[in-house]
């Protein structure tokens, strides 16, 4: 059974239909790219994965069991955990807090023992501390762990965003557009730092993504998406050669 | 027929809210900001009416001429004066900005005019219509009251459709940086806004007082409060939307007055707002904005 | 001063305010023994320990959780009635004053929390402004409510009812709140010593809470909603976390409060307390909490130094109040740093070449 398996999924927006009857398949341990030209609805299906969105038809399972209908939290409680294209990081919160923030439910302790600093609240906090660095460190950010997340230059806010969702030891990662307005030399560190979060935390990861030469360089299968639709799908050799890939990206 | 009695005056105190929230509405359209000291530049509208009737002699019209021009400058200037500096600023200290402004205002007032209560001379002067063999009667105040309600929403309707003024506002409301990239003036346009708000304050102001006549440095407070209520009710940044929610409002203000009990009708128009909020969370007749991921 | 600087932020804020807090009662109690302190600053001292909490505690929904509350004086209300009732009630059985102000302040935050949580729910689906003016709304049904409340007690136990008093008091019963008369009578057993202690109180719950992962889930969902969700924190629970602790401590602020007056009435917490203590909230700082303690003390005392001025303080007052506002955030003060800055780095460089 595949980890996580999408049937005919899609949503209606008023009279427009963002995404229709699209089906995915993904291997644990896969990493997958979902490809299309703007505005063909690719973030839509992340906002459906994670409970942003509610689909109107079709259905989502993660290990066979049902996403639909679960709220954005919960659903990361099963499992699953993203980026965001127009990144979302908690500016006035520390770079440590951003990683700590995503422990919030792998290191737990109760409430009365936030408000009165009782029980295992020291002991607790240690361990988040030394799991958030040693996250931290996998993105060469720990040195910088003190710093407010705002004041991080524009990569590595792409990186602690990634950290912060690898913080919630997700079974699939969900990247959106993780190369956005990177240059040639970032992308292809990129790259490597994307494989190397999926040797080491063991992540499925389905990304979306425009930069070709990513995409093909480290994905093993692509959904190519167009106008709400399922385009093609294949291994990145079949779906490049596609002529009507070809066409939907430069246009006739 | 009481309840009909009843009803004309909840619309008739509805539509002073509704000119009040329309000022309310235009410039948290415009400037975003909940401008607190609406409310009492109401006072101060009524307040020189007063004084140009009473120690002037002057006739009930010059006055509220004089309540408008006093206003509109009033208004300009606070804008000018103290909002303007914080365009940039987090909307909070606006906010309590506009609360210093309140205070100021209420304070300098009470200076003058002392806590005394005036009692005010309405300018409609005290005659009423009947009805049905004398059993309903609608006093002039109320006419001139709901007239000027809809004759202003219509003009302002017209003014921000039909003129290049109004389409720069709404140019301004939705974006304020396109709408400079484009040429508007976002400064005059937002000063515009503000005499035109607080020129309506100064007529809600004589029409409250015409309405009930005591008049104190706190008068402007509480109808503050129910306009700017009646303004989010309505969907705030909307134009008919004000008028809507400052009638409802009205109405149900005085029939729960009237039906149920007279300490407890604030509570009830605030329990209203709560529930229409909690059903169309934008407003009756608001729009709709959502957050794109 | 040194040794302040190298602490972590968090520790420093903590140290900052606990020991504002004991430099205060220090102060006081040194000016009160010298005789330096008079009657109606005197008479200030609980009600600053009472804005301080209420401060403290509105900075935790507006600065911590970033939720624009315009009716915290509500919760102030519940507190201070419910306390009053209970240190009725309980005059004859516990002789100990300090003992009854603590059971009523427990009480007291109960009823608030409880008052937190049935306007919280409904509230803080809502967004923004739409949120404030909710709060706002409901501040003003609250004070609506208690305005046309009766409880009376004897010898069967306490009476309740709404709009006009609908019961009759055996023989030796006592109304306790009389509608829009309010209470009369007060045994006024807050004290000083007692305002700090709650200060301290209040300081450590909500510093504690801060600093937790409680505290973080919060400051997440402020910082972005949808993010926080996305890693599994539920922004309903922490919301109404931070709504209804925020309420409890109002509601203990409350019973402090009304137990230092002789008559309290409904009125007195009204909109315009609630715009008064979220005034010490923003001129203090945002999230920061020792500028929350520093705002409530210097503006409640203020109006009592501007009593020479006698008619001209409180239009003073708003003179002050915007001048604050604009010299805050309307670029001024920036330009007056750099400019020191760079007299600094001028003087740095003259230095430099005058030793070269």
């Amino acid at each position: 059974m595949a980890m996580l398996e999408v049937t005919e999924l899609g949503i209606s927006f008023g009279g427009l239909r963002a995404v229709d009857e699209l089906s995915m398949k993904i291997e644990e341990g896969g990493l997958v790219g979902l490809i299309g030209p703007n505005g063909a609805g690719k973030t839509t299906v992340f906002n459906m994965l994670t409970g942003v969105y509610r689909p109107t038809d079709g259905g989502i399972r993660l290990d066979g069991e049902n996403l639909i209908g679960k709220k954005p939290h919960e659903i990361c409680q099963m499992g699953v955990a993203r980026t965001f294209q127009n990144i979302r990081l908690f500016p006035k919160l520390t770079v440590l807090d951003n990683v700590k923030a995503g422990l919030h439910n792998k290191i737990t302790y109760t409430l009365a023992e936030s408000l009165f600093h009782l029980g295992s609240y020291r002991k607790k906090e240690t361990q988040m501390n030394e799991k958030a660095l040693d996250i931290l460190k996998v993105f060469d950010l720990d040195g910088m762990a003190d710093y407010k997340a705002a004041n991080l230059p524009y990569g590595k806010q792409r990186k602690l965003e990634i950290a912060r969702a690898l913080a919630t030891e997700p079974k699939l990662l969900l990247l959106d557009e993780p190369a956005a307005g990177m240059n040639p030399n970032e992308t292809a560190e990129l790259m490597e730092t994307i494989q190397l979060v999926r040797s080491k935390f063991g992540v499925t990861i389905l990304l979306i993504e425009h930069d070709m030469k990513l995409v093909s360089g480290i994905c093993e299968y692509l959904y190519v998406l167009n106008f709400g639709r399922e385009l093609a799908e294949g291994t990145p050799a079949e779906v490049l050669s596609n002529p009507e890939v070809v066409t939907a990206y430069l246009g006739e | 027929m009481t309840f009909l009695s009843y009803l004309i005056s909840g619309i008739s105190l509805g539509s002073v809210y509704a000119i009040i929230a329309l000022g309310y509405t235009m410039v948290y359209g415009i400037a975003k900001m909940l401008n607190f000291a609406h409310g009492d530049v109401i006072m101060i509208g009524a307040y020189m009416s007063f004084c140009g009737t009473s120690y002037m002699g002057w006739s009930p019209l010059m006055s509220v001429v004089l309540a408008i021009v006093v206003c509109t400058v009033l208004g300009v200037t606070i804008e000018r004066l103290a909002y303007k500096p914080l365009r940039m600023a987090p909307s909070l200290a606006v906010l309590i900005t506009a609360i210093g402004v309140s205070y100021f205002l209420q304070n300098a007032a009470l200076l003058i005019w002392t806590s005394n209560p005036k009692s005010f001379t309405s300018v409609v002067g005290g005659g009423a219509v009947k009805l049905f063999d004398g059993q309903l009667s609608i006093s002039h105040v109320t006419l001139v009251t709901v007239l000027a309600c809809v004759v202003i929403m219509v003009a302002l309707t017209l003014f921000t459709t039909k003129t290049k003024m109004g389409t720069a506002m709404r140019a301004v409301s939705e974006d304020k940086g396109a709408a400079q990239l484009m040429g508007i003036n976002v400064n005059t346009t937002i000063s515009v806004t503000f005499a035109i708000g607080s020129g309506l304050a100064a007529i809600a102001g004589v029409l409250l007082c015409s309405a009930y006549p005591t008049l104190m440095p706190t008068t402007g407070s509480m109808p503050g409060i129910k306009a700017f209520t009646a303004a989010v009710f309505g969907g705030i940044g909307s134009i008919p939307g004000a008028m809507l929610g400052g009638i409802l409002l009205g109405v149900i203000e005085i029939f729960s007055k009237a039906y149920i009990s007279t300490q407890l009708s604030d509570a009830i128009v605030f329990a209203m707002l709560i529930v229409v909020l909690l059903v169309k969370p934008d407003g009756l007749l608001g729009k709709h904005r959502n957050e794109k991921v | 001063m040194k040794k302040l600087k190298n602490l972590s932020p968090s520790t420093r804020d903590n140290v900052i305010c606990y020991g504002l807090a004991a430099v205060f009662f220090i102060v006081v109690q040194a000016m009160i023994a010298g005789g330096l302190i008079n009657n109606s600053l005197k008479g200030q001292l609980v009600p600053i320990c009472a804005y301080i909490i209420m401060a403290v505690s509105l900075n935790l929904t507006v600065g911590v959780l970033g939720e624009l509350s315009l009716g915290h004086a509500g919760f102030m209300s519940v507190g201070a009635f419910a306390g009053i009732v209970v240190t009725s009630s309980l005059a004859d059985v516990i002789p100990s004053a300090p003992l009854r102000l603590a059971i009523a302040m427990l009480v007291a935050a109960v009823c608030a929390a409880v008052a937190g949580v049935i306007v919280g729910v409904p509230v803080l689906r809502l967004k923004g402004d739409y949120l404030a003016i909710v709060t706002l709304a409901f501040g003003e049904i609250i004070k609506n409510i208690v305005n046309v409340l009766y409880i009376g007690r004897d010898a069967s136990g306490l009476h309740f009812s709404l709009l006009e008093q609908g019961f009759e008091l055996g023989e030796g019963g006592k109304m306790i709140i009389n509608g829009p008369m309010g209470v009369s009578g007060i045994q006024k057993i807050s004290t000083f010593t007692s305002g700090i202690v709650l200060v301290v109180i209040t300081l450590f719950l909500v510093l504690n809470l801060i600093n937790s992962r409680a505290g973080r889930a919060i400051m997440a969902v402020r910082d972005n909603k949808i993010a926080a969700e996305s890693i599994g924190i539920s922004t309903t629970r922490y919301k109404l976390l931070a709504f209804v602790v925020s309420a409890a401590l109002a509601g203990m602020a409350g019973t402090l409060y009304a137990m230092n007056y002789s008559t309290v009435v409904a009125s007195k917490f009204d909109f315009n307390t609630s715009i008064l203590v979220l005034v010490f909230v923003v001129l203090g700082g945002l999230g920061n909490i020792w500028g929350s303690m520093i705002g409530a003390a210097v503006l409640t005392v203020l109006p009592e130094l501007l009593r020479p001025v006698r008619d001209y303080r409180m239009l003073l007052y708003a003179i002050l109040l915007i001048a604050m506002m604009l010299f805050n955030n309307s670029g001024i003060k920036q330009r007056m740093l750099d400019k020191r800055g760079m007299k600094q780095m001028e003087k740095l460089e003259k230095s430099e070449k005058g030793g070269a």
